[in-house]
């Protein structure tokens, strides 16, 4: 642990102060490589474009996570299982796999669509930024909706049956018991899945990598390919080490504040 | 009432059904594509294939070096996982019968880092392995080690919480060492624990990329995602290769998957619950 983290840390700490090529330090730099970073578009740009991922890919994941749990979770027999199997798999496999294949029904499926129905909508994708985003968007989701859902099923699972009885005694519809019984009682999965989805969604690399490889010209690359890029391809080490430590703050800060809004928000309710 | 009821299944069934066929639709059209000639799939991409061919499989397969390479991603996950389980496990007993004040800040730190993106560390972690040599297999089964305890300790710290100490004291009266404890009381009540630190890591370590591509990135030692990724780059304009070797390279994980998805949802859904 203290070699593989803590002393990297450190150090890193330390290169981000210095200009570094991977070799040897060829000096001490201050806050330069920092003060870069505020006139560094590429950068900012990844990072925006990474928060408008996190929000719009948090958001559909926990709906559908929730959606599919509260399906499955529905007496169906055998066929529950089958569901569940189904909506989780895209979990174990991996990113680059996952990209490859999505890239794939992108740029081939989806023009085989578009002939086929004349409709403009789905030819060109991946080929223009927003196509790419939303490309991004539904591989993470496809992807982490079933993992989510297994988190809201064990929790669904958890609320004892007398409770749901008591519910339609009182008369209680689908409705009502959902929000006023299940929704209150689900609360901590809330804290847990926002918390995977978030830190999750913000390190994003191999899909983006599979996917799109940050193009058309740099515009859908994300955080942490632009700073891996940074890195090994422009071989500016000191500087991606700069961005890595920002990169940091932001996601230590937000799952920080995201965890006490949510642990207070539980207690609330 | 009952009636509507069972209507209402019914209807939800249904949607659930189709739901289901709209996720695994992605995978069936790579599968489609895959037993197509290369004419074929820019023709004619959405339906099954008019002249199916198995031709694109061996290719594929010999192109990806299969064998090798599953090898390779068996060796590293294999050898990662065990590590990993022996080192957290021990750890967090050790941590969890030590009340002292340097046990909470352990306790405590290794809950912050979790918080570190790998970006963060990732040049120098390279750097300090490169310097001492250890840029191969076994310096990333150290990385995992390093990179995965903090979650494993946390986890099994947690189920630790849950067993007594009157068990270890009763344990030591009979003559019991601490090891022995360990061994032949404490780690097999922690199995649902180590179910899902296996779950969760194998997952991790299978499908690794970036890692192994900065560490291990040489003929001969390519795990599965990494030759993925150069055969795709290689044979990026011919798709019925590249998605013979995509079915290729997800095949073992779906064995894997259909025989213990039973432990590995539970495996996941244990973890999130603590």
């Amino acid at each position: 642990m203290f070699f593989v983290l803590v002393l990297p840390l450190l150090i890193g700490i330390y290169y981000s102060f210095t200009k570094y090529n991977g070799f040897t330090v060829e000096g001490f730099v201050r806050f330069e490589n920092y003060k870069n970073l505020i006139s560094d578009t590429q950068f900012l740009n990844s990072l925006w474009f990474t928060t408008k991922f996190s929000v719009v890919s948090i958001i559909l994941i926990n709906v559908i996570g929730l959606a599919l749990a509260l399906l499955v979770t529905q007496k169906f027999g055998k066929l529950s299982t089958v569901f569940r199997t189904i909506f989780f798999m895209p979990n174990l496999i991996g990113g680059i796999i996952l990209g490859f294949i999505w890239q794939f029904i992108f740029l081939k499926a989806f023009e085989g669509i578009a002939t086929l129905t004349g409709l403009d909508f789905f030819s060109g994708w991946l080929s223009t930024p927003e196509t790419g985003f939303w490309g991004l968007v539904i591989l993470f989701t496809w992807q982490m909706s079933g993992y989510i859902m297994v988190i809201y099923i064990s929790f669904l699972n958890n609320i004892p049956e007398e409770l749901m009885e008591a519910a339609s005694i009182d008369g209680a519809n689908s409705w009502q018991k959902f929000w006023k019984v299940k929704f209150p009682m689900i609360a901590p999965a809330f804290t847990v899945s926002l918390f995977l989805t978030l830190s999750n969604a913000f390190k994003i690399y191999d899909q983006n990598m599979a996917l799109t490889n940050g193009g058309p010209f740099s515009q859908t690359e994300m955080t942490a390919m632009n700073i891996y890029n940074t890195a090994f391809k422009v071989q500016d080490m000191g500087y991606a080490q700069a961005k890595a430590i920002i990169f940091l703050i932001i996601i230590a800060l937000i799952s920080i504040i995201q965890l006490y809004i949510t642990r207070r928000r539980e207690t609330d309710l | 009432m009952k009636r509507a009821k069972r209507k209402n299944i019914i209807i939800l069934g249904i949607i659930g059904v189709l739901i289901s066929l709209l996720w695994i639709y992605p995978f069936y059209l790579v599968f489609i594509n895959s037993i197509k000639t290369k004419g074929e799939i820019f023709r004619n991409t959405l339906n099954w294939p008019e002249d199916l061919t198995l031709e694109n499989y061996p290719k594929a397969f010999t192109e990806l070096d299969f064998v090798q390479s599953f090898s390779n991603s068996v060796f590293i996950t294999v050898i990662s996982i065990l590590v990993l389980v022996f080192c957290s496990s021990m750890a967090a007993y050790a941590l969890s019968r030590n009340k002292s004040k340097l046990s909470s800040v352990i306790y405590f730190s290794l809950a912050i880092s979790m918080l570190i993106p790998f970006q963060s560390i990732m040049i120098p972690l390279i750097s300090i392995f490169g310097k001492v040599d250890m840029l191969n297999r076994t310096g990333l089964i150290i990385m995992y080690l390093g990179l995965g305890s903090a979650m494993a300790i946390f986890l099994y710290y947690g189920a630790l919480r849950g067993i007594s100490t009157s068990l270890d004291e009763a344990a030591i009266i009979d003559g019991a060492n601490r090891f022995q404890i360990f061994r032949y009381i404490i780690f097999p009540m922690l199995k649902p624990t180590t179910v899902t630190v296996i779950v969760l890591n194998a997952i991790w370590f299978w499908n690794d990329y970036l890692l192994p591509s900065l560490v291990i990135n040489k003929e001969g030692m390519y795990t599965i995602p990494l030759k993925t990724f150069y055969f795709f780059g290689e044979y990026s304009k011919q798709w019925h290769l590249a998605l013979a070797a995509l079915i290729i390279a997800i095949i073992p994980i779906i064995i894997v998957y259909m025989f213990l998805q039973k432990y590995i949802i539970k495996g996941i859904s244990d973890g999130a619950t603590k």
